[in-house]
């Protein structure tokens, strides 16, 4: 086996055990990592959506992002680039995020969920794929974004920045930051502790490239094993790491099915249907919310348009009642999964070459 | 010789790109220009698993040129 995928396989073991124990250390359960659920947080901390049960500033986005920053700069593969569609980046960006917050998660919760016993993660699992396999069709027909041109370094500097920004934010809590009191927002690990498995896990993704949607899309796509073998290591890490940790069984956190799962809902349908729209958006911009964060750190600005369009996508997910509770879908999340599929599929069409 | 400019393309579309490009023309020679370290191994990665040999060059900077050689048959 090459160095490379032995050493994606590694971080993807790292990646899943600090996934399952960040819940033990503090953060609400089945979401130790989630990269939909801490940018809806942050969108709430910052006051654009009024969620009171969802609002914190998650050190580990922060993390991810610098780490990714410091990894390119170490190894000479900071970039500044932007300039593709930026406009339909952020809208698509909004899209998984109002998708991944009808399932309750982005695709890296989603395995974490199933991890965690809640088997309505395996339906949503096949709404992804049947997602990304809906955006490999467009790919096949020449779907493309346009080019990226390079940019002066500032552009790139700007998205480490506002992490930077972000954190100071995190550490010294300015009165016009929120705080649950209550709720996933109130359940969180310490903040040192989360920011140094933030930097750990933004530096390993940026150095192997992982990402939660595109190991799929490679299957089907160029029959390459890659990625998915990153995802399978994190899995597998993550179910041992629960049972090791005593987080199944009669004194556990976690048990098997579809019922009573935390931060979950059983409506099927929409499980399925909300992580299609991330599979099928996600796959369009080139990868999932992990992977574009770490992106935005290595200079990419259309990435960081991305990452502002998924907290766009968050406060639009919580103003306009969309995003799902434990209760079921919101009033107009159905709906808004229906118009983001068709909206990614119009607009998919019109960038295809060749029909 | 066929030849792909992908330069400034985000992954994966230097890969779908030239990936058509050997479907289309099996036993031709393609050059590939890329841009970042992710396009170059992607490609790189694709090529591999094609059996294609490949050949490395770099142009300046972060840009490179894939010669890729169709296996003889």
């Amino acid at each position: 086996m090459k160095t490379k995928k032995i050493f994606m396989i590694i971080a993807g073991i790292v990646f899943g055990i600090l996934g399952a124990l960040m819940v033990n250390w503090g953060n609400p359960a089945n979401m130790g990592i989630c990269v939909a659920c801490f940018l809806r947080d942050i969108a709430g901390a910052v006051g654009i959506h009024r969620a009171a049960v969802v609002q914190y500033l998650r050190p580990e986005i922060m993390g991810f992002i610098l780490g990714a920053f410091i990894s390119s700069l170490i190894f000479g593969e900071f970039r500044s680039r932007g300039g593709s569609s930026p406009i339909l980046r952020f809208l698509m960006g909004a899209f998984v995020m109002i998708g991944a917050l009808v399932f309750l998660g982005c695709p890296i919760r989603m395995m974490l969920r199933i991890a965690g016993g809640d088997l309505n993660g395996v339906i949503a699992l096949l709404g992804l794929v049947a997602g990304a396999l809906v955006g490999i069709f467009f790919l096949k027909r020449g779907f493309h974004f346009g080019r990226a041109s390079r940019m002066k370094p500032v552009v790139g500097w700007m998205m480490p920045a506002i992490m930077v920004g972000l954190l100071l934010m995190a550490f010294f809590k300015p009165g016009f930051i929120f705080q649950s009191e209550k709720g996933p927002g109130a359940a969180f690990a310490p903040i040192i502790l989360a920011l140094i498995v933030g930097l750990a896990v933004g530096f390993m993704a940026q150095k192997t490239r992982m990402c939660f949607v595109g190991a799929w899309r490679d299957i089907f796509l160029v029959k390459d094993t890659y990625l998915i073998s990153g995802v399978i290591a994190f899995f597998v890490a993550a179910i041992a790491t629960n049972y090791a940790a005593g987080n199944f069984g009669a004194e556990g956190i976690y048990h098997w099915g579809f019922e009573d799962q935390p931060v979950s809902h059983t409506m099927h349908l929409w499980n399925f249907l909300g992580m299609s729209l991330v599979g099928l958006a996600a796959t369009l911009i080139g990868g999932c919310p992990l992977r574009n964060c770490i992106l935005s750190g290595e200079g990419d600005s259309d990435a960081a348009i991305t990452v502002m369009g998924y907290l766009a996508g968050a406060a639009v997910s919580h103003n306009f009642l969309l995003a799902s509770s434990p209760a079921g879908t919101g009033a107009w999340g159905p709906v808004a999964v229906i118009i983001g599929l068709i909206v990614c599929i119009v607009v998919a069409s019109f960038l295809t070459e060749r029909a | 010789m066929i030849e792909i400019d992908v330069r400034g393309f985000s992954c994966p579309i230097p890969v779908v790109k030239t990936q058509k490009a050997m479907r289309d023309n099996p036993k031709d020679m393609l050059t590939v220009l890329v841009e970042t370290e992710v396009s170059k191994e992607n490609v790189s990665r694709l090529a591999q698993s094609r059996k294609y040999s490949i050949e490395e060059k770099t142009v300046s900077g972060d840009e490179y040129v894939l010669t890729l050689t169709p296996p003889q048959k």
